[in-house]
């Protein structure tokens, strides 16, 4: 996702003066095509992210369209007062981005995963919070983020899910993708693991003749509701994967809406991390075993949630 | 209106401001009165008709809990009517206690939390530096708020990039929230450690109007970015407030606001 995004944004970049990308000393050799055609446009700040980000505020607000970019939590929480303070209360143009959401980068251990910050993020009135599945959504959203005004989040994977875009497919900020259609259950997600979803979804359809409704929803704020609210009703049931802490992800923002629509699904699962910190050491697919948040897991829950378990 | 007679006004309005809506920090208000007085008087270039003129000199208050000063050198500059610094930190006020740019023109940013307005200045001043333009960033810091680990690495990242337009003035009272600075978390050598990170440092006595004057619209002659080391008294120009850690957080009433405006009045 990380070469998807810095593709599109080289390809952006060439018509618009007002882009400028700051990173914090991350992302080695990745940056070498931008910076070396843009040089004016690309700045390495420093091991420094709360800085950055002051940075980036203060060129927004003088005209600029501001990436700070790094991997993890470090553009993200190590600089959260800069981004509710700075940015967002002056609704600056700046896109923080980070690379490695979830267990991206698992075997680094705890501080390397981006395990709660769809759940703080989306929490700071105005931002936008968006976690593509695939790499056509990155591109998309890279492109989508210009034109969105004020300070948004854009999340990367190490994962993604294989192309799945059909030719006229719409990319929109605030509107979840249905990546394969279904109506005996309904599995939203977000970010890389959306690959997990289909391939559960594949097997559900193939051995249990559940087919399932599967949507990318990229933009974890603002929330598609009415997608939502469709596969509550059209569905036999919502089952909400992420690669997230359960408390306010994305099955949190979607429990809330639902229910205060009183749009009730059938059934309701919120699939992601319960039990503290991650401290088992392993790769991304290594992680989401033991943490249950693989195929078999999802499928297991399936079952359950359309009462073929018995 | 001179410097002096608006750093008067300053004063007064926020004694009156903080008294009346029961906020704290008057003491960091009479600390910085004279530079902000001298920034909006006699250095700054702005225009009140167009508070975002692109070509001002932009100015943040990074200590923004001295925003009530903030507010009253505006109004007194002509960028809202001075009647309405009397809603200050009262119910329905667009005068919050920190400095809030919403709905008050002229603020360039909205502070608060320590340790927020040089990153943003640093932006600032990369960018005009980038786009060649003229205008210079003043960014105005306690002393105590030097604690904070963010200026640093905007000290760093300013003198890097020789951002020779951005200023940083430090209200250096030597007084922080609790206790002296120096028995908080010692600073000095205050300057030494400005100059070996890179900036052109100007020391004065920050209640000398000519003196700051010429340090703060002087260009860097170095190339480098320049920090103004204002010396300051906390409390300035109210006898029992002065040198005091009490007025950080105390609010003038009764008696002792009657007492401190009369002595600002013989000012």
């Amino acid at each position: 996702m990380r070469n998807a995004f810095i593709a599109e944004l080289t390809e952006l970049v060439v018509t618009d003066p007002r882009i400028l990308l700051i990173t914090a000393d991350l992302g080695f050799g990745v940056f070498d095509d931008f910076a070396r055609k843009h040089p004016r446009q690309f700045l390495n700040a420093g091991v420094a992210e709360q800085n950055m980000t002051g940075l980036a505020t203060g060129l927004a607000m003088e005209g600029r369209i501001v990436f700070t970019y790094s991997i993890a939590n470090f553009p993200s929480l190590r600089c959260l007062e800069q981004i509710r303070n700075d940015a967002a209360y002056h609704d600056a143009n700046v896109k923080v981005v980070s690379i490695g959401s979830g267990f991206s980068y698992g075997a680094l251990g705890i501080s390397h995963h981006a395990t709660e910050d769809i759940a703080i993020l989306r929490s700071l009135p105005s931002l936008t919070v968006v976690s593509p599945g695939d790499e056509w959504e990155v591109r998309q959203a890279t492109r989508a983020l210009l034109d969105t005004p004020g300070t948004c989040y854009l999340r990367l994977d190490k994962s993604k899910a294989p192309a799945t875009h059909k030719p006229g497919d719409v990319f929109q900020i605030g509107k979840a993708r249905l990546v394969r259609p279904g109506n005996d259950l309904t599995i939203a997600t977000c970010g890389g693991i959306l690959e997990v979803a289909l391939q559960a979804a594949e097997v559900l359809a193939r051995e249990h003749r559940i087919e399932c409704r599967v949507l990318s929803v990229h933009t974890a704020k603002p929330l598609d509701v009415e997608a939502m609210q469709s596969a509550a009703r059209e569905t036999g049931g919502i089952l909400v994967l992420e690669e997230h802490t359960v408390n306010g992800g994305l099955g949190g923002a979607i429990a809330e809406s639902l229910l205060e629509l009183g749009t009730i699904p059938r059934g309701f699962v919120r699939m992601g991390l319960r039990g503290g910190f991650a401290s088992a050491v392993g790769s991304q697919e290594y992680l989401r075993k033991i943490y249950g948040l693989d195929a078999p897991a999802v499928i297991a829950q399936a079952l359950k949630l359309s009462g073929k378990d018995r | 209106m001179d410097s002096i007679e608006l750093a008067r006004r300053i004063r007064k309005h926020a004694l009156r401001m903080t008294s009346k809506g029961g906020s704290s920090h008057i003491g960091a208000v009479l600390s910085m009165a004279d530079i902000v007085a001298v920034l909006y008087a006699d250095v700054m270039d702005y225009d009140v008709a167009q508070p975002r003129w692109a070509n001002r000199d932009r100015f943040i208050l990074s200590k923004g809990h001295a925003g009530a000063g903030i507010y009253a050198a505006l109004a007194e500059s002509g960028f809202f009517a001075v009647e309405r610094l009397d809603t200050h930190y009262q119910d329905g006020s667009l005068l919050s206690g920190h400095v809030s740019h919403k709905g008050i023109p002229g603020v360039e940013f909205s502070t608060g939390s320590l340790g927020h307005g040089l990153p943003v200045g640093t932006g600032m001043a990369y960018g005009a530096k980038l786009d060649q333009r003229g205008h210079r960033v003043y960014v105005l810091l306690s002393d105590g708020e030097c604690d904070e680990g963010s200026n640093w690495e905007a000290i760093l990242f300013a003198a890097h990039h020789k951002l020779d337009r951005l200023y940083a003035v430090i209200d250096y009272n030597k007084i922080q929230s609790l206790a002296k600075v120096e028995d908080t978390l010692a600073l000095e050598p205050f300057v030494d450690k400005w100059v070996s990170f890179g900036w052109e440092v100007r020391e004065v006595d920050g209640h000398d109007h000519a003196r700051l004057k010429q340090v703060l619209d002087a260009p860097s002659a170095s190339g480098k970015p320049v920090c103004v080391m204002a010396h300051t008294t906390k409390g300035k120009g109210v006898s029992f407030m002065e040198n005091t850690v009490l007025w950080h957080y105390r609010t003038a009433r009764g008696d002792e606001y009657d007492r401190a405006l009369a002595e600002l009045d013989k000012s």
